[in-house]
């Protein structure tokens, strides 16, 4: 409507204009508004982030308490950790200890289950829903009360297991059982990785599976052959997050075994809460932090280059063939 | 042929209601035992003998002077501002990297990925340090200030997760909206807002998910009772129990993720697709 009305002269004039703006848009405007948009984050990553990491490099060579000033003390905290502390060891090798059995328990699970929920079957609604419903209550401090419960020395665990002639053992105060209760409580909570697992078993052609069908290749040996790697990248990425998540672990430790007994479920994190919190001794937890994210970052690494003897990427098949 | 097929459908079935069992017995047990009473709580059957829905009531009163009205009540303060000033600023943010050219954005962006695995503990320390020196320390700031910076519980995770959606709306939109004079904020705010609800959505439930079931940053921030989350107020009733009232503390806890729940079921679909599409956390 308007365009009919308009003379052909503002038309001309308004077109220069435009083009004029349009330049001055692409020198100046976009950048300037860019970074006016993205500035909560920047703030927040410079302020909140960033700036913290250097703060707690230099805590981590100090004395800080938080109630008093730091003072520097050099390599103190790190001669201290490495040297004189067995708790921090312990913790270390608990850590490790969960990380390596739950990682590949939960993604084995998740791997399973996907591999069955790959189909298109009736009710699959409602088996994904209840197979993804414990992850949903997650860390959840309700899913460890309950967990205490179920593991408890007169806790229907023992009571089930009684049932089939096994004798039930005090799950939680024992420390040859402490820390399986947990790494079941993690496993039991494999529905995310198992979400992912099955979006990357849906990209994975049905005509290789028929293929290989056809040269009689058996359902396991297709699993070897085709499943596993074509879902490698997927299973890489699974590891890793499961992997850094799982050095973090600290709620359900912190909640059902408070890391007991006799430290068996005292998982790093744990140690550094009670370092920073429970003794204000902030210089030598910022010194445990930073072991921590080498540490993560060594078995990421690790992981990584691992990956290059196991993870099959589609597009170097081709490139090869 | 046709009978084999049905037969390998029946073995899922059987394995599928096998896994579904394994997964959802304890969920029910709990069920039913949060209406037992504690000389029952051992026992597998999923029915107590009578129910007890005193459980609930006297659970709802059992910490002294506060009722857990106090603590819902409390949660949904925390957790709400959260979820608020995370979509805007995400939002905003997310726009801004899918949308905008400006120097150094590749490099910007790639420290929003990092961010995504850097394990918090690396900034809790100075974190703590700085937020009580601002007098934050038992206020509910310290988790509205981040979020409010996209920095927050799962940040860096809605950033990306916006970017993505955001990159798969096509640029013509914007491209008119430019030429009928649009400002970068319009293009914002009437042509990419509206058509990024459902990641918005998505965004909402997993910042109320992970927030209601946050424990830790609720543990060091959070320090009387009247402040108390529900996730706090739920680890007070475990400790100041000397005769573990199993029943009340199974009826509280399951009564805590019945919002969860609720959302959950409400909006499945978000769900799975945000964790499908960009994969992270859990």
């Amino acid at each position: 409507m308007n365009a009919q009305h308009n003379p052909p002269l503002s038309a001309g004039n308004k077109q220069a204009r435009r083009s004029f703006r349009s330049k001055l848009k692409e020198r100046w405007e976009s950048p300037v508004a860019g970074y006016l948009f993205i500035s909560p984050w920047l703030i927040g990553f410079l302020v909140l982030t960033l700036w913290p990491m250097f703060l707690s490099v230099y805590y981590s060579f100090t004395d800080y308490s938080l109630l008093e000033a730091p003072n520097w003390v050099g390599m103190k905290n790190y001669s201290l950790i490495f040297g004189n502390d067995s708790v921090f060891a312990q913790s270390l090798k608990i850590t490790l200890l969960f990380v390596v059995l739950s990682v590949p328990l939960k993604l084995a699970s998740a791997l399973l289950v996907a591999m069955l929920l790959n189909k298109e079957i009736k009710g699959m609604g409602t088996y994904r829903l209840f197979i993804y419903f414990p992850s949903l209550i997650g860390t959840s401090i309700a899913v460890a009360i309950l967990w205490r419960n179920m593991f408890g020395a007169d806790g229907i665990v023992n009571r089930i297991i009684g049932f089939f002639g096994i004798k039930g053992v005090n799950w939680i105060n024992d420390p040859d059982t402490a820390l399986s209760t947990l790494v079941i409580l993690v496993v039991w909570q494999f529905g995310s990785s198992m979400v992912i697992f099955l979006a990357g078993l849906k990209q994975i052609s049905r005509d290789l599976y028929e293929a290989s069908s056809v040269d009689g290749a058996s359902k396991l040996k297709q699993f070897f052959a085709i499943t596993l790697p074509m879902l490698s990248p997927i299973l890489l990425f699974n590891v890793v997050l499961q992997t850094i998540n799982s050095f973090q672990m600290f709620t359900q430790a912190f909640v059902i075994t408070q890391g007991g007994p006799v430290n068996s479920t005292y998982m790093y994190a744990l140690y550094l809460y009670d370092r920073a919190f429970g003794r204000l001794q902030m210089g030598y937890a910022s010194s445990l932090a930073w072991i921590l994210l080498l540490i993560i970052g060594a078995a990421t690494a690790l992981i990584f280059l691992s990956s290059r003897y196991w993870v099959f990427y589609e597009h170097e098949r081709k490139g090869k063939a | 042929m046709n009978i084999s097929l049905s037969k390998r459908t029946w073995k899922r079935h059987l394995l599928l209601m096998g896994s579904s069992f394994a997964m959802m017995y304890p969920v029910f047990w709990w069920i039913g035992a949060s209406l037992k009473t504690n000389s029952e709580m051992g026992s597998p059957s999923l029915f107590p003998g009578a129910p007890q829905w005193r459980n609930f009531i006297d659970g709802w009163t059992a910490i002294p002077n506060y009722s857990f009205t106090h603590f819902y009540i409390s949660t949904f303060e925390l957790v709400f501002g959260v979820v608020l000033v995370s979509l805007v600023s995400c939002s905003l943010v997310a726009f801004g990297f899918a949308r905008l050219d400006f120097p150094l954005k590749k490099i910007w962006f790639g420290l929003v990925l990092v961010t995504l695995m850097l394990p918090s503990q690396v900034t809790l320390v100075p974190q703590y340090v700085m937020f009580n020196a601002f007098g934050w320390v038992n206020t509910y700031l310290p988790f509205w200030a981040p979020s409010a910076l996209g920095v927050g519980v799962g940040g860096s995770f809605f950033i990306f997760l916006l970017v993505q959606f955001i990159r798969g709306i096509p640029r013509e939109l914007d491209e008119s909206a430019k030429i009928d004079g649009c400002t970068y904020f319009g293009i914002y705010w009437r042509i990419v807002l509206p058509l990024t609800k459902p990641a918005l959505v998505t965004v909402g439930i997993y910042a109320f998910l992970w927030n209601w079931d946050d424990f830790f940053g609720h543990l060091i921030y959070i320090n009387s009772v009247d402040k108390y989350t529900i996730q706090l107020a739920l680890r007070l009733f475990m400790d100041t129990q000397s005769a573990m009232e199993w029943g009340q503390m199974l009826a509280m806890s399951l009564l805590s993720i019945v919002p969860a729940v609720i959302i959950f079921l409400l909006a499945q679909r978000h769900f799975v697709e945000g964790i499908a599409t960009t994969g992270i956390k859990g």
